[in-house]
């Protein structure tokens, strides 16, 4: 057996931006699946269509900075901001809104800031949020899980809908929508339900909402693969999941009638999604290990708080964007010593 | 062309311009050094009540008054304030005009005095305005302050009016909305309205305004640049000519 030495620097396994971006990618394609399966086609054609999108904005701005296209197009750090975006908007959204979140995200929020590895904030995140603030109606409108569905809306009827605004013969929009299991508990707890009687609901599988759960799982299996490639740290992830664990135990031990159990908090919304996919992006987290476990926590607590008492259902995008600001200031403060230098004095 | 181009500060810039100092002072004030767009100043006027075109008309051109008016009175105090208790006197002198102004809005432009709210009395806090009265008023005369704080007044209401128009018309698809609080029932006509238009409610949201004046900003900064590459092509041509190398 021989085990050559190399000269120095003996550095790990090289990683490269978009061998790490095609592992994210793969990690998100069962959860996208499982989307698909519950929730139809429009999951498909926002994919589609963000995707597409988001590499023409690339592609435009790279143009107009004069500088080469092809291999920034093939960091494929587009298509996964973009794959982020599609699977956390309804799937009913009119096509233009899909065009213009990804307009913001890829043009202000990434290329503005000087491009991958410069921008501050998750620009699938920030395209959200402004979607969300500026359409809330559009975007809280989510289908129904098939199994639940009373029309099956068909790939023809999404397309017809999504780039006309027909709606399929005899049929409201209201008919065909339905708010997020997240939103259904806040609009009950809020006319002073109590939980066991919002499970009533035929909504609800056995922990989130059903066919969501089953979202989330696959998400997690992606998220936990991610973590076994090394894509992602498992700080973040697990603080993440921790904080809002914590809080809603906390909660729920409180008073279980008024404050859903803990799981149903994971299992709901963009949990899973958001602590292996969202808030572990490389660029807007934390570096530090110790900075991670505290930027992933104070997410997931942040998530807590403002699905609990804050004006929008879910609260991924927001308790994300919001903690991106405060990234820089935490990495600053857990500097791991350096070898041979003493204790940072403060 | 040797080492960076030449600072864009007052006197610094084409000498053909500072030879004629009121023309200087007028581009200064409406452009070179604008309040809002250059020295960042009275942001807080500025992105909280450029909702609408007409909002940032009506608040722009009360602080262009105030701005004059106390341009002027300072100016003209100047020699007989210490310089120890310079920045009370200033305030003091503000606040009156804009009290005077609060005062006249209530009277004339009552419907607008009530969107604007707070925002008349907090011009009196308004950076720009202290900021002329130290920097150029308590050191110029009578002509050159009242030049300078109309031509600062202008500018800063100027870009009120934009973002405020660009931002109803990306927000809710309209423009110059309520122009009857500002100019009488006749100019209702003069709002512009586009039919079915969705709006992206985050232009008229705080974040609007921000976002919003960032892209004036980098559109300022652009059209420097582009100005700037025009004169540097022109003068090194000149120095081709001449056989000056750099």
């Amino acid at each position: 057996m021989e085990f050559p030495t190399h000269s120095s620097p003996h550095t790990g396994r090289p990683n490269r931006v978009d061998k790490v971006m095609l592992q994210v990618v793969l990690a998100l394609i069962p959860g996208t699946l499982a989307l698909v399966f519950y929730f139809g086609y429009g999951i498909l054609v926002n994919l589609v269509l963000a995707i597409g999108s988001a590499v023409a904005f690339e592609a435009l701005v790279m143009k107009l900075r004069k500088r080469p296209v092809t291999p920034v197009l093939m960091d494929l750090s587009a298509v996964v901001t973009a794959m982020l975006f599609a699977v956390a908007i309804p799937p009913l959204l009119p096509w233009w809104m899909v065009v213009l979140g990804m307009a913001f995200g890829i043009i202000m929020v990434k290329q503005m800031y000087g491009g991958l590895g410069y921008n501050p904030f998750n620009p699938a995140m920030a395209a959200y949020v402004l979607l969300l603030i500026s359409y809330p109606v559009e975007m809280t409108a989510w289908l129904p899980p098939t199994a639940l569905a009373e029309h099956h809306v068909s790939l023809r009827e999404v397309v017809l809908f999504k780039f006309t605004g027909s709606l399929p013969d005899d049929y409201t929009l209201d008919a065909i929508t339905m708010a997020t299991p997240l939103d259904v508990m806040r609009t009950n707890l809020d006319l002073n339900m109590m939980i066991s009687e919002i499970r009533t609901n035929p909504l609800w599988g056995d922990f989130g909402g059903l066919g969501w759960e089953w979202v989330g799982n696959w998400f997690l299996m992606g998220g936990i693969w991610m973590v076994y490639k090394r894509t992602i740290t498992w700080q973040i992830p697990l603080a993440f999941l921790a904080g809002l664990v914590g809080m809603a135990t906390l909660f729920w031990l409180f008073d279980s009638e008024s404050f859903p159990f803990p799981l149903f908090h994971v299992f709901s919304g963009g949990a899973i999604l958001g602590a292996f996919f969202i808030a572990t992006d490389p660029v807007t987290a934390c570096t530090t290990r110790t900075g991670q476990l505290i930027y992933g926590a104070t997410i997931g607590i942040l998530v807590y708080v403002i699905r609990t008492w804050g004006g929008y259902p879910d609260a991924v995008a927001f308790a994300v964007l919001l903690m991106n600001m405060a990234a820089p200031t935490i990495d600053y403060y857990t500097r791991p010593r350096t070898y041979g230098h003493g204790e940072m004095k403060s | 062309m040797i080492g960076k181009p030449p600072h864009p500060g007052p006197g610094n810039r084409d000498s053909s311009m500072s030879d004629n100092s009121t023309r200087t002072l007028i581009m200064d004030g409406l452009w070179h050094n604008n309040q809002a767009l250059v020295a960042l100043l009275g942001l807080c006027p500025l992105l909280a009540v450029s909702n609408t075109a007409i909002n940032g008309l009506g608040l722009g051109l009360a602080t262009t008054a105030v701005l004059v008016a106390s341009n002027s009175t300072v100016s003209l105090i100047r020699n007989f304030v210490r310089p120890e208790v310079r920045l009370p006197v200033f305030v003091m002198v503000i606040a009156s005009f804009v009290t005077a102004i609060e005062l006249s809005m209530n009277a004339y432009f009552h419907e607008l005095h009530k969107i604007l709210g707070i925002f008349i009395p907090l011009i009196v806090t308004n950076c720009t305005i202290i900021g002329r009265a130290e920097a150029f008023a308590s050191k110029n005369n009578l002509w050159r302050s009242l030049v300078d704080g109309l031509s600062v007044g202008i500018g800063f209401t100027l870009v009120l009016i934009v973002l405020g128009g660009f931002r109803e018309l990306i927000g809710q698809g309209t423009l110059f909305d309520q122009a009857h609080l500002m100019f009488g029932e006749a100019a209702s006509g003069m709002t512009l309205k586009i039919e079915d238009f969705p709006g992206m409610l985050i232009a008229i949201l705080p974040p609007g305004a921000f976002i919003g004046l960032g892209l004036l900003i980098m559109v300022k900064n652009l059209i420097d640049k582009r100005l700037a590459e025009r004169r540097a092509a022109s003068s090194s041509y000149a120095e081709e000519a001449t056989g000056v190398t750099g």
